[in-house]
């Protein structure tokens, strides 16, 4: 193949159509109170580990739910489980659990 | 001789008010350009956030009406307001002499033929709330071709807080709208998988908040924060949406069955023709603006002229019924003092 | 593509017009400048005026920011000028970046009326020269469009495929100069274009209506200019490509020349880079600009219109029509000399009856 010293850039758009959803739809088939987060970013706001890193977990789980997974499991080991954002949740969502859900069922990548 | 009112449309709002006047011993004459009573409430299957069949109001108010004597002229139009609400015009030239005019005459629908990157009218699968709500009465959601809709994306703020359209208020109930139809489908498809495009929910009402929380947690569908900003038809007549999920700010492509546009209220076209009579003014937005926000809600700058349900703002049935309810005490009120 | 078009509707001056060329088609689709004036001239005998004196608008220099805009509305003053002195009015560009600054220059001035001044005073200084604005500005295609009907008259031959009686199936792009800056200013608006459409209709082709259809090209000017931006230029290319392929469509037509010449050779490029090709065979889609299509229909000589500079082989679409070429022609010029040929590609070359 040629190189002209440039490469067709990858289409950076969630493409729902192509995502494989399966484990989106396992994940809210098991934790439903998650689609109830209305991104009021409490629990980023709160959270130990956003302050220091990028880490965002209100984004994180939203990405995990189109069906984004890449680099959500790395990203999560960032969390310090210290459980802030369960607190502060005006939803009410186990935040702490639903991040040990995902370290235990997203695969390394 | 007793006093007469005209009550100008006869939706909830008119209907109500025409009720309630007759309750006070004042005689009220309806008029409705359509062929029967019932305004927009006539096209509904079932109401937010009870799912009360539409009906269920309907019949109750009709009969009200027909219980109480009021005077009802069926496919017959107003044209103009006269003599600041003591007489009207009606299309066919003719005038009827009045006490007071109630203007219970209401909003119009968008049309969503106007934002037409959505393709209304012109892809066959894309629908508007209410072709869903007839679909809901004629047995079942279901696309052109007939087969049971596997996804559907439902699209908020189709001609509200939209410069482009000139629509720049909030019609209030349509958030309210797009979730109870939402969980509709769900409960008539539960496989199909449902999305959500908003800018803001808005859930202004009694058990709104709670029913937005239930189609979330219960009935698992996706809000996605963020507005549709182009649709196009697919080879196999589906419907290619992109949006932003502005959450985690990243564009979004996805192809549907369906696509429901959640339309707005729109001024009813036939306050420009109230504003020509004295007393009558109208917002930038050609809803009828009242004399006080506070204080005069359902009344007009002029003494005759008084006002019930959305022709003044967008509003959902309950305070469109009891607006019918006050605009008729201050009627009978003023004119008790005369 | 059922009604909203109908709402867009412009005024395109019927005769006499002042044409200005476009930089990039001179040099990549020259056959197509002039089979516009032979079209106009001879076909319907309109009268189109040019002076040899006028430049380029110095759109690419603007969108690239190495041209300041009071640069170019003096530009745009200069080139009204020479329409003025010649005694027209009705401007016809040849390129849709020059006809979105024409028109937003235009605008500019409506609104700010200083500015108008001020490019008055410009032109004075630098040149002496005076201007008035055109009472009527359109694309060429805007013209071509309106001259549609009469084309049809006199064609000799339909946009159908002669084996199987089917209309062709055309795959149009507008170019977002053209109708995505003001709307207003292109027939059938932004959403629904029915400039090109209303072509490939009239002459009994079929358009493709895929999803992709109002996406950029991906030109975009300083991204393609610069060459490791190129890898975003070539992807918009792409997705509009992947997503028109199911449709097989016969042609692309675009409208601007900077479209035409990316929808064209980037399909050579991905077919390089990476092994797809969006043709059947092994083939791309050919591009045509719409006065080669308007040219095929009306009979002119594919290699007459300049069709051997294409990246993209011709030929399957010439096939398809029933046009008579001649091969060993394609790379003489118009002195009958050989003028040289492009290196074999897969996309460039055709044999006939390739399986």
């Amino acid at each position: 193949m040629v190189n002209w010293g440039y490469t067709i850039t990858r289409v950076r758009r969630v493409d729902i159509d192509s995502n494989d959803m399966s484990y989106s739809r396992k994940l809210l088939a098991e934790f439903p109170e998650l689609q109830s987060c209305i991104a009021c970013g409490s629990c980023t706001a709160t959270c130990t580990a956003g302050n220091l890193t990028k880490f965002n977990v209100r984004k994180l789980q939203t990405l995990v739910r189109r069906g984004e997974y890449e680099g959500v499991r790395k990203e999560l080991e960032k969390c310090m489980l210290c459980g802030k954002c369960r607190l502060v949740c005006p939803r009410g969502i186990n935040i702490r659990g639903l991040v040990q859900k995902l370290k235990k069922e997203l695969p390394v990548k | 001789m007793s006093k007469k009112v005209i009550i100008i449309g006869g939706g909830v709002a008119g209907m109500q008010a025409a009720v309630t006047l007759e309750e006070l011993g004042i005689r009220s004459v309806i008029i409705e350009k359509e062929d029967g009573l019932g305004g927009k409430l006539r096209r509904w299957d079932r109401l937010f956030p009870t799912m009360t069949p539409a009906e269920e109001v309907l019949d109750e108010l009709k009969d009200r009406v027909q219980r109480s004597g009021v005077e009802v002229m069926t496919s017959c139009e107003v044209s103009e307001i006269g003599c600041e609400g003591r007489m009207v015009t009606l299309k066919d030239g003719s005038s009827l002499e009045s006490d007071a005019v109630v203007v219970a005459s209401g909003f119009d629908l968008f049309p969503a033929e106007l934002k037409e990157e959505y393709g209304y009218k012109i892809y066959d699968n894309v629908f508007t709330t209410v072709d869903l709500e007839r679909m809901f009465r004629n047995g079942g959601v279901r696309t052109v071709d007939g087969r049971i809709p596997k996804t559907v994306a439902f699209l908020h703020c189709v001609g509200s807080r939209d410069e482009k359209v000139n629509q720049r208020h909030c019609s209030r109930v349509c958030c309210i709208t797009g979730v109870k139809q939402a969980i509709e489908i769900k409960q008539e498809h539960p496989d199909t998988e449902v999305y959500s495009f908003y800018m803001d929910m808005r859930m202004f009402g009694p058990g709104y908040e709670e029913l937005y929380r239930q189609a979330q947690q219960e009935f698992n569908i996706h809000f996605v924060r963020g507005r549709i900003s182009e649709a196009s038809q697919t080879i196999d007549h589906r419907i290619q949406i992109k949006a932003e999920d502005t959450l985690i700010g990243l564009p979004l492509k996805m192809t549907v069955d369906m696509l429901v546009l959640i339309v707005g209220m729109k001024a009813g076209e036939s306050n420009l023709r109230w504003s020509r009579c004295q007393g009558v003014d109208l917002y930038p937005s050609s809803f009828v603006k009242p004399k006080n926000l506070f204080l005069g809600g359902v009344e007009s700058d002029s003494k005759h002229i008084f006002y019930a349900g959305t022709v003044t703002a967008p509003k959902n049935i309950g305070e469109s019924i009891d607006e019918g309810i006050a605009a008729a005490h201050r009627v009978a009120q003023r004119l008790k003092e005369e | 593509m059922k009604i909203a078009w109908k709402e867009y509707q412009k005024d395109i001056a019927d005769d006499n017009y002042f044409y200005a060329r476009s930089c990039i088609r001179q040099n990549f689709f020259p056959g197509s400048e002039a089979a516009f004036l032979n079209i106009l001239r001879q076909d319907l005998g309109r009268d189109v005026y040019e002076d040899p004196r006028h430049t380029s608008c110095t759109g690419i220099g603007y969108h690239s920011d190495i041209v300041p805009l009071e640069t170019i509305m003096t530009v745009v003053a200069r080139q009204f000028s020479l329409m003025t002195e010649a005694g027209y009015e009705n401007f016809v560009p040849s390129c849709i970046t020059s006809f979105g600054i024409y028109s937003e220059a235009l605008e500019l001035w409506h609104d700010f009326p200083e500015l108008e001044e001020k490019a008055h005073e410009y032109l004075y200084k630098a040149t002496g020269r005076e201007f008035k604005k055109p009472k009527n500005l359109a694309h060429t295609s805007d013209v071509i469009y309106h001259h549609r009907e009469e084309i049809a008259a006199k064609a000799k031959r339909k946009l159908v495929n002669v084996e199987t009686g089917r209309p062709l199936r055309g795959v149009e792009h507008i170019g977002c100069h053209y109708a995505k800056i003001f709307p207003k200013a292109g027939v059938g608006g932004s959403e629904f274009p029915y400039v090109l459409a209303g072509m490939i209709e009239a002459w009994g082709g079929e358009v493709v209506d895929y999803p992709e259809r109002r996406h950029c090209c991906g030109f975009g000017f300083r991204n393609y200019l610069v060459m490791a931006n190129r890898g975003y230029s070539i992807a918009n290319s792409k997705q509009k490509f992947e997503s028109m392929a199911p449709y097989k469509p016969d042609f692309i037509v675009a409208n601007c020349p900077g479209c035409a010449m990316f929808l064209d050779k980037w399909q050579y490029a991905i077919s390089e880079m990476e092994g797809t090709f969006y043709g059947p065979d092994r083939q791309g889609i050919p591009v045509l600009t719409y006065e080669e299509l308007a040219g095929l229909v009306l009979g002119y000589d594919p290699w007459d219109l300049g069709m051997q500079m294409h990246q993209v082989a011709v030929e399957p679409l010439l096939d398809k029509l029933g046009v008579e070429y001649d091969p060993s022609a394609k790379y003489l010029g118009k002195d009958g000399k050989f003028i040289g040929k492009p290196e074999e590609c897969a996309i460039g070359s055709y044999t006939k009856n390739i399986l």
